[in-house]
């Protein structure tokens, strides 16, 4: 396995820009520069830290550094017929396990599989004072010590410098299929819900406004039981629609438009009252939507229903980009802030003005 | 005894009085206790080798009741322990000599069971058990299941991210709870997470999980629930040495099968459960693996003789799969029941929660043989097998002067040996009282530093559970003083006398 530690340089650059008052922006291979806010500051490039740490598959946990593309890591896992459950987005060749993670971003089968915070088991950070740390570890059970792993995953780097990220994978599934049916969205989302609830093996579910999207993945006795249960037709390659989704390459993300917003929503919601062309995603809790509608318009329809709202691509990108927060909670964000990075200087205003 | 808490976490200027004159003032009818009498179920939680009496108990039974309670400490400058059902076996919810213990014993209601769309809305007393039982008419579960389950609350779950013999495959508290409403010790209430997926802006609702009451007090929280699985299925497999069992354990997750449980026991466990619920054990084996499979019927078919199959190759001779619902309950029954039979044949016993890489098991085994020869103290072991979650269990006699203290240090040297083949003091158990010294041999300064700094952004004055959870720098230095971490002394920058 390769040998690139740059964390003792990383954490003198960051010791460096605190002493200075030097604004950081911290970057991998820049896949997400369009996510967040405007980045600013000068640039903390972590592409050199690469590599896989640790890898035993028996034990179901890998370690990488944060500049390890995903690409990388995958060919790893399936040489040893194993995943990183919560299927992380590629935002062109270059994503890397780092930038995922502090953008805390997972793809289809997240709902089914977990989160990228929730498969998380340790994170070796630098704070905003250029201190080496380590949280969590390579167990999967571990309650020592708050959880700053997780509470930094997705932080988009406002608390710290991803350093290493040990995670929970899982072995892939024997058999996988994808299946297009004739239902509307409300049917086909309480549809998929039922067969979730029969047991079967659902790994995605979304609609396009036309069809009802449905893969599932497990062994092939479950898989075909499925197949039985729900019926529609199967594409030729399980993997090419759902993939595309999760790599944002279908034409209602690559088509010119408006804003692509994102809303994270409660179950089985009522579908957002908001203009434009929209995907639904993630058995209906994961909402894509191109939309010339007011961000306060966007916020105020995902606060209705019970959730939030990004702006994820296009927009505005000074103003704010992720849904706001309630004044304690805001209250909550400037003081943990504060704890981790008392000069705020790593990637300052990338999630919210002032933090 | 002398109070476990030292002198520096014991600051505090407490004028008992006026204390409870405010408190009075703030809570209705008999929500105050005061005298010793009624008090002293309090003084200890599931860890009783630790005991220590609060100031006073305060029983609140609204919101706005916690938010007086923890405004007018927050005035005083008093100290606050907030207890649910007090199952906890690292002294979490153990008083603070200064202090007010908080029991949220009476937020015992399930506010809702939204079964269409799988979330629970709970107060935080209610127990573990009754939210899968308000469930269970819809098919539905909660699905972190400690053993203490039938006792234990839904608060205190939260507090310390509570796990069971499911987490493998279902996770643990963190990733079943979706939201929380707290007080912050300024008395100031806030929602965070939600019934979405995930919320904008920092993961707080993983800080709050595991927090060990030190960030604020939960009064009522949502959590997901999951459909039963349609089939389960129960093996059980007999081994000749503890190795070839944790061989096996690593063969079938090697071959892609994460079972829904996964549990080892070693001799001694197997005995003395045997002897205890007379669930048919093999008491001859060295080892046992009780494996449960679920999902489909058709998947989980597939899956036991895949199953079968390993287990035979990695040598087990005696392999049960449970006929029918009865055979799997007493396949189950001994491991549940293993605490209470080693409870038969010891005085007293002291449950360890370490947690290792799986394939540190034959080594960590041997290293405690050698420890519990040391002590002469006997170790009986239950696992977790799937997810590396170690329950050794200490037998000693708390009648015998000096024999508790024996087996506390004896439980930190097998925490320390966790610790030193990679993995940690606490796989589901908390940290409390009891593991905190060994919490300087796991985190670095600049780690246990910014976990002060996080705790301090929730709680400046340091009123939540003092002297708990998170080490000060003085006393990693006493402790550190008599240990050597990786060829160097832990925490060299800080001044030792």
């Amino acid at each position: 396995m390769t040998s690139n530690d740059h964390g003792d340089t990383l954490a003198q650059q960051v010791a460096d820009a605190a002493d200075n008052g030097t604004p950081l922006c911290i970057r991998g291979r820049g896949s997400k520069d369009f996510l967040g806010r405007t980045p600013k500051g000068d640039v903390l490039d972590l592409s050199a830290h690469s590599g896989i740490i640790n890898y035993e598959p028996t034990e179901l946990v890998l370690t990488a550094r944060a500049g390890t593309p995903l690409a990388e890591l995958e060919a790893a896992l399936s040489e040893s017929g194993q995943m990183m459950p919560f299927e992380p987005p590629h935002f062109g060749d270059a994503s890397t396990i780092g930038g995922t993670i502090a953008a805390g971003l997972s793809g289809p089968r997240r709902p089914w599989a977990g989160s990228a915070r929730d498969l998380i088991l340790g994170m070796r950070l630098i704070n905003g004072q250029g201190e080496n740390m380590r949280f969590g570890g390579e167990v999967i059970k571990n309650v020592a010590g708050y959880d700053v792993s997780r509470l930094a995953t997705g932080s988009y780097g406002t608390l710290g410098v991803v350093l290493d990220v040990s995670m929970k994978v899982l072995p892939l599934p024997e058999a996988e299929v994808s299946l297009r049916l004739d239902h509307t969205e409300v049917d086909g989302f309480n549809a998929v819900e039922q067969a979730f609830r029969a047991g079967l093996p659902v790994s995605g579910a979304a609609h396009d406004g036309e069809q009802l999207r449905v893969r599932l993945s497990g062994t092939k006795l479950a898989v075909d039981a499925g197949i039985r249960h729900l019926g529609g037709e199967q594409d030729d390659d399980p993997t090419t629609f759902w993939h595309a989704l999760r790599d944002h390459r279908l034409p209602l993300f690559t088509d010119d438009g408006p804003a692509l917003w994102r809303l994270s929503l409660p179950p089985l919601p009522d579908t957002p009252d908001l203009p434009g062309k929209r995907l639904a995603d993630w058995g209906g809790q994961q909402h894509w939507l191109r939309t010339d509608a007011s961000p306060e318009q966007v916020f105020g329809e995902a606060e209705r229903l019970g959730g939030h709202a990004t702006c994820f691509r296009g927009g505005d990108r000074e103003g704010d980009v992720f849904q706001p927060l309630s004044p304690g909670v805001r209250r909550l964000h400037e003081r943990v802030k504060t704890a981790f990075d008392p000069k705020g200087i790593l990637n300052p205003g990338r999630l919210y003005a002032g933090i | 005894m002398a109070s476990v808490y030292r002198t520096e976490d014991c600051q505090f200027t407490v004028d008992r009085d006026a204390l409870i004159r405010r408190l009075g003032e703030a809570l209705q009818g008999d929500n105050l206790l005061v005298d010793d009498e009624a008090m002293r179920p309090y003084e200890c939680d599931g860890l009783s080798g630790y005991r220590q009496m609060p100031q006073v108990v305060a029983i609140p039974e609204t919101v706005e009741e916690v938010r007086q309670v923890l405004r007018t400490c927050s005035e005083m400058n008093v100290p606050v322990v907030a207890r649910g059902s007090g199952t906890s076996l690292s002294a979490g919810a153990l008083p603070h000599p200064q202090g007010v213990l908080l029991s949220l014993a009476r937020f015992n209601q399930i506010l809702d069971i939204d079964h269409d769309r799988r979330i629970a809305t709970l107060q935080p007393g209610v127990r573990n058990l009754a939210i899968s039982e308000a469930a269970a008419p819809y098919g539905l579960y909660y699905a972190p299941d400690p053993s203490s389950q039938i006792a234990c609350s839904i608060g205190g779950n939260v507090a310390e991210n509570a796990g069971g013999v499911h987490c493998l495959k279902y996770g643990l508290t963190v990733h079943n709870v979706l939201e929380v409403t707290m007080i912050t010790m300024d008395g100031e209430q806030v929602t965070i997470g939600s019934e979405a997926l995930d919320s904008p802006g920092f993961d707080l609702l993983a800080a709050i999980t595991g927090s060990e009451g030190m960030l604020g007090v939960i009064v009522e929280i949502k959590v997901k629930l999951l459909p039963n699985p349609p089939t389960k299925d129960v093996l059980l497999a007999a081994f000749n040495d503890v190795e070839t069992a944790g061989n096996a354990v690593a063969g079938i997750i090697a071959a892609g099968i994460i079972p829904g449980g996964l549990e080892m026991m070693d001799g001694p466990a197997i005995q003395a459960a045997e002897d205890f619920v007379h669930a048919g054990y093999p008491t001859e084996a060295a080892a046992i693996l009780i494996c449960e499979l679920d999902g489909s019927a058709d998947d989980v078919e597939a899956q036991r003789e895949h199953v079968c199959r390993l287990l035979e190759e990695f040598g087990s001779e005696d392999i049960r799969v449970a006929q029918n619902d009865d055979e799997k309950a007493r396949f189950w029954a001994g491991r549940k029941a293993a605490f209470p039979a080693v409870g038969r044949i010891s005085p007293d016993y002291y449950c360890i929660d370490g947690t290792i890489p799986r394939r540190q098991l034959a080594y960590v085994l041997q290293e405690m043989q050698k420890l519990s020869d040391d002590y002469g103290l006997r170790v009986v072991n239950v696992f977790h097998a799937g997810d590396g979650n170690l329950h050794p269990l200490v037998l000693y006699d708390g009648n015998v002067p000096g024999e508790f203290e024996r087996t506390e240090e004896l439980g930190g040297k097998i925490l320390e040996l966790c610790i030193a083949v990679g993995g940690t003091v606490t796989g589901e158990h908390g940290v409390g009282m009891e593991k905190i010294n060994q919490m300087c041999v796991q985190f670095q300064t600049p780690d246990l530093n910014q976990f002060r700094a996080l705790k301090n952004a929730f709680d400046p004055q340091g009123l939540l559970n003092p002297g708990k959870a998170i080490p000060t720098l003085n006393r990693c230095a006493e402790f550190g003083a008599m240990h050597v971490h990786h060829g160097e002394l832990p925490h060299p920058d800080i001044p030792r006398f």
